[in-house]
Parts: structure tokens; sequence; C-alpha cells
């Protein structure tokens, strides 16, 4: 008994907590690598046009992208705009079954919040997009997006 | 050496890590798409009736696969757009030749005269998507305009400062969104 009894007085030891910052610094690093990765790499040259009118897209998880720009590699897919749905280079006829998987992946109650962006480049002509679109309206995916940067009101300087 | 060097306190580090950790967690939700949200038409049948809109209600808006911009049937500059829309929307002075209001009653504002025009939008498949971005950014602006005006009026602050649904619903519904867009005709596609 003697043996507990010198242990009782002396103070309980403290946790080392040294070691806690490296776990906290090891979660830090991860989210840092995560939230800096892109969803899909391109393979087409997106350079948006401007518009001072824009809205927030809201709800990432429900937001499927089509991309529509020149290629990259020109040798492989040539110069005309080309579409590119998730990681491959597609053709309008794909957008059907796009949609749908976009849909299938998603929960029933969010489908009709579902919106389509549509990042195309400033070179592209309105025919491929105008595909596009029909395409949409044919899988009644009706909320699109055009995506824009942010930029200058041409009446800004009017007031 | 006579003495030992004391040990740093390591707790407050991970307080540190922390902070910034949170920060990275909050910050990376932050960089969110930009971009001008529209709702395409539903498929129609093809038998579908016409809708039946009288001519002085239709602001034709039309570009050419040269980026011309046409307004009203004339050349237009795409920096007179906004005010040529705005102003055939609200006609303010019930120009015969402009769109026709309609009194109508609005839960929240009362008796507003509502425009019945509707701004219709051709281009060509030659045209370049950034001069159709352009186009409707000023026509999106015009509406807004219109609606920060109705807003200021009534509620004293702009559209977008808007809190409560219910004014916003009613400001939508006196000044509804009414962009079509006609299907496209293609003289320049060889491009």
């Amino acid at each position: 008994m003697g043996k507990f009894n010198k242990n009782a007085k002396k103070a309980t030891p403290e946790i080392n907590t040294g070691s806690m910052s490296d776990i906290i610094f090891m979660l830090l690093f991860f989210f840092m690598v995560i939230t800096t990765m892109r969803e899909s790499t391109l393979f087409v040259r997106i350079n948006p046009p401007q518009a001072s009118e824009v809205q927030k897209l809201e709800k990432k998880s429900l937001v499927s992208y089509i991309y529509i720009g020149p290629p990259i590699d020109a040798q492989k897919f040539g110069t005309e705009p080309r579409i590119q749905l998730n990681d491959q280079m597609s053709g309008v006829r794909d957008i059907t079954q796009f949609i749908e998987a976009e849909r299938q992946a998603r929960d029933e109650v969010d489908r009709p919040l579902m919106t389509t962006s549509i990042k195309a480049d400033k070179s592209v002509k309105m025919g491929i997009v105008t595909d596009v679109k029909q395409e949409l309206r044919k899988v009644n995916a009706l909320k699109i997006n055009y995506s824009t940067s942010k930029g200058k009101d041409i009446h800004a300087n009017r007031q | 050496m006579a003495k030992k060097s004391p040990t740093i306190n390591g707790g407050s580090m991970s307080d540190i890590s922390f902070l910034l950790l949170t920060f990275f967690l909050l910050t990376s939700s932050i960089n969110t798409d930009l971009g001008i949200a529209r709702k395409l038409p539903p498929p129609l049948p093809p038998d579908a009736p016409k809708p039946e809109i009288h001519d002085r209600n239709v602001f034709k808006v039309a570009v050419n696969f040269r980026d011309e911009l046409q307004v009203q049937g004339k050349l237009a500059d795409i920096a007179d757009l906004r005010d040529m829309a705005k102003e055939f929307l609200a006609n303010p002075n019930n120009n015969p030749k402009m769109s026709e209001k309609k009194m109508e009653d609005i839960a929240g504002l009362g008796p507003v005269a509502v425009s019945k025009g509707v701004v219709s939008l051709r281009n060509d498949r030659g045209t370049s998507y950034e001069m159709y971005v352009r186009v409707q950014n000023e026509l999106t602006a015009a509406f807004h305009e219109l609606r920060d005006e109705l807003s200021q009026e009534r509620f004293g602050i702009r559209f977008n400062d808007l809190t409560k649904d219910a004014d916003i619903e009613a400001i939508q519904k006196a000044i509804p969104l009414t962009i079509s867009e006609a299907e496209p005709t293609a003289v320049g596609t060889t491009k």
C-alpha cells in the first residue's frame, strides 16, 4: 500500500500535447491539398466572357458542367471548338446521357434544383452553344447558367 | 550550462493550427462560380399553338454572324441597348409603338402597371459567344435596373438588398424577366 500512497500525493502527470499540433497540421495540409484540386482536367481552353449582371452559382454539388472551347491539344483534336463532359471530349449527342447520369447520381429531392453551367470560351460561335441548349431542353435540364467572369459594367460611370 | 533551458509549452501550438485549419475550411468553399442564370423554355410538342403576342409588345433584338446588333429593325450600338430596352418595357410616355401595360393587383405592392413587353432575342449560328453574353448581359441589366427602380420607390432599398421573400416575389411579378429566344438562323455557319 505504501507504494500507492506515494503516488497519490503526486500531481497527475500532464498529457503531452506536443503531438497534438502535428495531428492538426496533418489535417490542415490535407485540406489545403484537397481544395486546390480541380474536379476535372480541362482539354479545352476556356477564357470566359465578361459580364456585370452575374449571380453566384449556389449549391455546387447540384451543378453539372459543360465545357465548350478550342482544344488545347490541337494536333490531337484539331482547332474547332469541342465539347468536354467530365473528363473526355464528347459530341452533342452525349449530353443526353451525361445529364441522365448526373441526375442518377443525385437524390430525388434535389433533382429539380440541378443547374447546368455552360462554360464556354468567348471565341466560340453560337451554333455549338445552341445545339447544346437544344439538347438540354430535350432532357428537361432547363436551369442553366452561362459562366462568365466578373467584368466592368459598361454604364458604370454613367450615374 | 548550469541551468537547463525551460521547455516551451506546446499546448498553444494546437490552438494556432486549429485557427489555420478552420480558416482553410471556411475559405475553401467561398470561390463560387459566377454567371448569368437563365431558364430554358420546356420542349414544346410540334403541334403547339403559337402564342399570340401583339406586335407592339415585342422588342426585337437580333445579332448577325458579324456580331452586328439590330434593335427594332435598326442597327444599334450595344451601349444603347440597355436604355432602349428599359424605355420600351417601362414606356413612361405611353408611346403607342412601345409595350402595353396592364394594371395588376400584386400582393404587397397594390395595383401596378405590369408591362406586357417581351424581349425577343434572335442570333445567328455564327454569332460569337462573347457578343451573345454581352447582349444577354445588357438585357438582364435593363430588367435589373427596372426592378431596382421599383424597389427603391416602394421599399427604399435596392432589389438585391431586399430580404423578405414576399417583397422579392412581388417585384419579380411586377417586372417579370421576359426574354424569349428564337431559333437561330444559319447564315454564318461556315466559320
